[in-house]
């Protein structure tokens, strides 16, 4: 990912940012119009100029940057990974295994990473691959514009027809492959390792193994200091999942400590496992209200252990409340729970959600729409009771998500069916109840309404010879054709 | 008086061995005829029971309102472990279970259903849990059983498009109930009346199995026994004592 040059705003003239290098200054970043009149990192500041005379030059401050990148990060930090560290000058790394599921998907992530970075007036590329080596090297090498994923397992070829400049080596190193005819990466992969290494050092071939993934290349997470976060290590590395457990239920005692003094309570903790190659491994959870609960918050970390792969042991454990709010509390709520002995519904809700996801939680609530699948509103678990309901209009308890077309017998226009075929079975009909007519909303697009804009549904209830009851109706009112086919759909069967 | 205390806590000491005893409440049908006949006189609450319908989507529907009545007569929220997406809140509430009181998680598969109702079932306070599933295994059944015993919470299986004559595999569930659609009288006008059941209670522990037809949910989600049937004994007992 890239970071911010500084964006030279509405007129577009080029600028550059300049820092001093052996009593000349050269250009440290650059913004778009400079790139594309062709000037480039590290040419000085007299040769930029001969390419853009009229060029906005200002001082580079690193310290700023790396500031800037930072904040960056603890923000990214807090909305998609865990795990996320600067990788200055300009990158920012977010190892998102496992963080998509908030999303609903991974292009669901990276789309809404672009969509916010670019707000900020940021300019980024974002890459998804496998390894950290080649992500990097895609997010640098191939000029996509939007998100490059590199397709799980697909990093080796990936990595092979990029430049060898794209592998983090120091520029020397780089033209000096150039010069022995070393383009691309394959060439590098398929020669003996011997001479190389002789010629360049070791960086060449760590650096190279890290983007094939053969040598770990740990990612060393930013914490947000100023956050409540506990922290444990161990003389000896733990392994098993009981052991873990039981330091989760001490790190997330400590913690409700720290937010029963703050006044707040957790909505999102990050748990990290430091293990003793170097890798560092996260879980996150989130909590549908704020929480201070050690309990709670141990079940719900303790319930993703199992996501955790010790490796040959974890020597250190941090727990981070990643996101805090306040939360109200006093002794007279406590004494009230305990009269009440009401359900601990936050809690469940938290393990259901954290488990089936937050969107498979939800009440219904009446929405104003005169269509009836249209008539249910989600409203989070937890939301305050609306008191409010349906009219007293009779509906099927199940409902087709589709109404199904039916053949329909019936002895007069406007009266209910006597027979249906529905699912290729015949239904004889006793008695019905109708018409019941509802207007649809003209106003919309799509759905069913999309065949007309006036569309008009007759709802008739029938009941079959064996006594179910169902739910018919037949589109368009029967005078003007433009209210619907007049043809016949089942929506779903009554208690 | 004290022989009778000491008679009260054996009782109570065989039910809790035997396990049908009422350790916990009991949400009754209010209707005599009923309650009789159900060893633990009505839904026992901290049990697991299991419903079902037919293939065909009425009687499924019907069996919802059936237990969507038994769940409005009860206080507490409810959880609805749903697979399918067909279930509809407006009907529940028509049956007296509002809205607020009920929450939906789509957990998606079997499995998944079988893993909410468990984790719902560790929290005591609950009005009710439902899971809908295809099939269940014996171990499942047990496992919530034991939950639902712990907490005191009422379980429901409801088994989705159940055939009539499929064997079922033994399951640790109190009561087994199948709810069919049943033809009304018809009213001699375009209209349609109160909706009628058959309820089918095909396995009770203790006691014996029992067919009722009866008339749907009201709002406060009461079934009644249709006005022809309740008068029809009664008749026939003056018939034989006149004899």
């Amino acid at each position: 990912m890239r970071k911010p040059q500084p964006d030279g705003s509405a007129p577009p003239r080029p600028l550059v940012t300049a820092i001093p290098d052996h009593g000349r200054r050269i250009v440290a970043a650059t913004c778009r119009e400079a790139r594309i009149l062709g000037i480039q990192t590290g040419m000085t500041i007299t040769k930029a100029r001969a390419f853009a005379p009229e060029l906005d030059v200002v001082d580079a401050e690193p310290e700023a940057d790396l500031d800037g990148l930072r904040r960056l990060a603890l923000w990214a930090g807090a909305r998609y990974s865990p795990i996320v560290a600067p990788d200055p000058p300009d990158g920012l790394w977010l190892d998102i295994t496992g963080c998509a599921a908030i999303f609903s998907s991974e292009r669901a992530l990276l789309k809404d990473l672009h969509r916010r970075v670019a707000a900020f007036g940021l300019s980024l590329q974002i890459a998804v691959a496998d390894t950290a080596g080649c992500a990097h090297a895609a997010a640098r090498h191939v000029p996509a514009g939007r998100p490059v994923t590199v397709e799980p397992g697909a990093h080796r070829k990936a990595i092979a027809l990029l430049p060898v400049a794209a592998l983090r080596l120091p520029s020397a190193d780089v033209d000096g492959l150039r010069k022995l005819g070393f383009e691309r990466i394959e060439q590098l992969i398929g020669s003996p390792r011997g001479p190389l290494a002789k010629r360049f050092g070791r960086e060449l071939h760590r650096r190279l193994d890290q983007a094939l993934g053969t040598l770990p290349e740990p990612i060393e997470p930013l914490f947000p200091e100023e956050l409540p976060q506990a922290r444990r290590g161990f003389m000896e590395p733990l392994a098993t999942a009981d052991a873990l457990a039981q330091v989760i239920g001490d790190l997330a005692h400590d913690i409700a400590g720290q937010l029963t003094r703050a006044g707040t309570g957790a909505r999102r903790l990050d748990c990290y496992f430091h293990r003793v190659d170097g890798q560092t491994q996260a879980i996150r959870i989130g909590t549908a209200s704020p929480s201070r609960d050690p309990r709670h918050l141990a079940k719900l970390l303790a319930a993703r252990i199992e996501s955790v792969d010790p490796g040959l042991g974890i020597e250190a454990m941090t727990l981070v409340t990643a996101l805090a709010e306040r939360q109200q509390g006093s002794q007279a709520d406590a004494l009230e729970n305990i009269g009440r002995r009401g359900p601990d519904l936050p809690a469940l809700v938290d393990t259901l959600a954290n488990r089936f996801g937050q969107r498979a939680l939800r009440r219904a609530a009446p929405r104003p729409s005169a269509m009836p699948e249209r008539s249910v509103a989600p409203l989070p678990a937890l939301a305050p009771e609306t008191g409010e309901s349906w009219s007293e209009w009779p509906r099927p308890s199940r409902m087709l998500g589709r109404p199904e077309p039916v053949d329909v017998v019936a002895l007069l226009p406007d009266d209910a069916p006597r027979l249906f075929i529905w699912r290729r079975k015949r239904y004889r009909v006793t008695q019905g109840d109708g018409p019941e007519r509802l207007q649809g909303e003209w106003w919309r697009e799509g759905g069913i309404e999309g065949e007309t804009h006036l569309t008009v549904r007759d709802y008739y209830q029938v009941e079959t010879e064996t006594g179910g009851r169902y739910w018919l109706f037949r589109l368009g009112d029967g005078v003007n054709p433009a209210t619907g086919s007049m043809r016949w759909f089942i929506h779903g069967a009554f208690a | 008086m004290l022989q009778s205390v000491v008679l009260e806590d054996i009782r109570a000491k065989i039910a809790q061995i035997e396990g049908v005893g009422a350790r916990h409440d009991v949400i009754p049908f209010g209707i005599e005829d009923f309650d009789s006949r159900i060893p633990a006189r009505g839904i026992a609450t901290g049990a697991l029971h299991e419903l079902a319908g037919s293939p065909e989507l009425a009687d499924d529907a019907s069996a919802t309102i059936f237990l969507a009545g038994i769940l409005a007569r009860s206080d507490g929220p409810v959880f609805w472990c749903l697979r399918w997406r067909d279930l509809f809140a407006p009907a529940l509430h028509l049956a007296g279970l509002h809205p607020d009181r009920l929450i939906h998680v789509e957990a998606g598969s079997d499995t998944n259903v079988l893993l909410a109702m468990e984790e719902c079932l560790r929290h005591p306070g609950l009005a009710g849990v439902v899971g809908e599933v295809k099939k269940y295994s014996t171990t499942a059944s047990k496992r919530l059983q034991l939950a639902a015993e712990a907490s005191g919470v009422p379980a429901f299986i409801f088994r989705r498009a159940c055939k009539a004559g499929e064997p079922a595999e033994g399951s640790a569930a109190l009561t087994r109930w199948r709810i069919t659609a049943s033809p009304t009288e018809d009213l001699g006008i375009p209209a349609i009346g109160r909706a009628r059941w058959r309820v089918a209670l095909e396995r009770a522990r203790g006691g014996n199995p029992h067919n009722w037809i009866v008339e749907g949910c009201d709002a406060t989600g009461r079934i009644a026994l249709p006005a022809a049937l309740v008068d029809r004994p009664a008749a026939q007992e003056d018939a034989q004592a006149a004899a």
